[in-house]
């Protein structure tokens, strides 16, 4: 789970903070409210996690409790992988 | 008094005419121009915005333009033709539809979409919409493509990013090219250009930037569609264009705005976004709404978000300073 949330980490900051590692970027935080992702971003994010993780993201999937914060992403890759 | 749809009742008389005043005070005395243009769609906004101009400057200092290209409705220049008409302005057709082919309009876009379909041709008709269940669940504004074979058979798929931006980017030519033409019979005739947007449409992002986004003056941007429907019904805008469902005109297949952006019909959407913006408890909105807490909550996330993310939109380009 770390492992996951280590890897996502990264690809936020790098992807959508520009290597910015001063922002604070809380596990738990909601990446749309705090501005990090939009619509795009989430896009983006879904390529991202298919290809890194190997999943497909079913539409129904596309949802906030899946994709709108480091802990929901990580526990939805979590749950996909088993 | 209870929160209700009452809240969203203007007193149509005084708005059009605190609207004509503001209208003459920035496209007469602010920008020294002797008139407007502007864009006409057949649709309920522009009809609205030219009977406002028409009031404030006269029908001789009018021009209404339809801009139509491939993709458009055949109606909405019928209705334009009609409504010029009826106000007494001059009415002028481009077709824009030569200068989108050269931009590559057409055949960019349709180049995504067989990424995305490879047995996608010209025949079919095609539309980009957000997924309609706000009202059930709390999905994320991620965009789908739809085609239509000349058989009738739909088909429908999550777009990919670099599709889904490819065709935004691509169809966006259609209002940059449109704000263009506009721009030029303005300047031809030392005029304005009135943009017609509304509320929902200008605060949520439901606009191109430099595009339709591009104009002078916005008289009706700060009034919730809701409330534009009470103005065109106080300035004698046609019913067969106040009943007309709006649409984006701009994808071949038709789409409404509420499947390709809103996502919830206007008189819930805007009363929900009113409530929310007079700190109103939800159970209140609720109830008038007819809807439940829950689907009040969704709504105003959906807005929350659209709200946000529309910043950059409304933005002209930021200037720094330094030392």
């Amino acid at each position: 789970m770390d492992e996951i949330k280590q890897k996502v980490r990264e690809y936020l900051v790098e992807n959508f903070l520009f290597g910015d590692t001063e922002t604070v970027l809380e596990d738990n935080q909601s990446l749309i409210d705090s501005g990090v992702i939009d619509s795009t971003g989430v896009l983006e994010l879904i390529t991202f996690l298919e290809s890194e993780f190997g999943i497909t993201v079913e539409d129904d999937e596309v949802l906030p409790e899946n994709l709108d914060s480091i802990d929901n992403i990580a526990a939805y890759i979590q749950r996909k992988k088993n | 008094m209870a929160f209700s749809k009452k809240d969203l009742e203007i007193d149509a008389a005084r708005v059009s005419e605190q609207l004509v005043s503001h209208l003459r005070e920035v496209i007469g005395r602010r920008f020294h121009k002797r008139g407007v243009v502007l864009g006409i769609s057949g649709g309920v906004d522009s009809s609205v915005c030219l009977a406002l101009s028409v009031k404030a400057f006269g029908p001789k200092h009018v021009v209404a333009l339809a801009l139509p290209e491939s993709d458009s409705d055949p109606e909405s220049a019928v209705l334009a033709r009609k409504l010029a008409r009826q106000f007494g302005v001059e009415f002028i057709v481009e077709d824009i539809t030569p200068a989108l082919a050269g931009f590559g309009t057409y055949r960019r876009r349709d180049e995504a979409i067989k990424r995305v379909f490879p047995e996608y041709d010209p025949t079919y008709k095609a539309k980009i919409v957000l997924p309609g269940n706000l009202m059930e669940k709390d999905t994320l504004n991620v965009f789908y493509l739809t085609i239509i074979s000349p058989e009738g058979e739909e088909k429908t798929k999550r777009l990919p990013l670099k599709e889904y931006l490819q065709i935004v980017a691509a169809s966006n030519f259609k209002q940059r090219s449109r704000m263009a033409m506009l721009y030029y019979h303005a300047e031809r005739l030392n005029y304005g250009v009135v943009g017609t947007g509304n509320k929902d449409e200008h605060e949520q992002g439901f606009f191109v930037k430099w595009g339709d986004g591009g104009a002078d003056v916005k008289p009706i941007a700060h009034l919730f569609k809701t409330q534009v429907y009470q103005l065109a019904e106080y300035l004698d805008i046609p019913e067969e264009i106040r009943k007309r469902p709006p649409t984006t005109d701009t994808y071949s297949a038709e789409s409404t705005q509420e499947e390709f952006f809103f996502r919830v019909p206007f008189e819930i959407g805007d009363l929900v976004w009113l409530g929310m913006e007079k700190n109103v408890p939800v159970e209140e909105i609720a109830a008038a709404a007819g809807i439940t807490v829950e689907q009040v909550q969704r709504i105003q996330k959906d807005i929350q978000r659209k709200l946000r993310f529309a910043e950059y939109l409304k933005a002209g380009p930021v200037h720094f300073a330094t030392e």
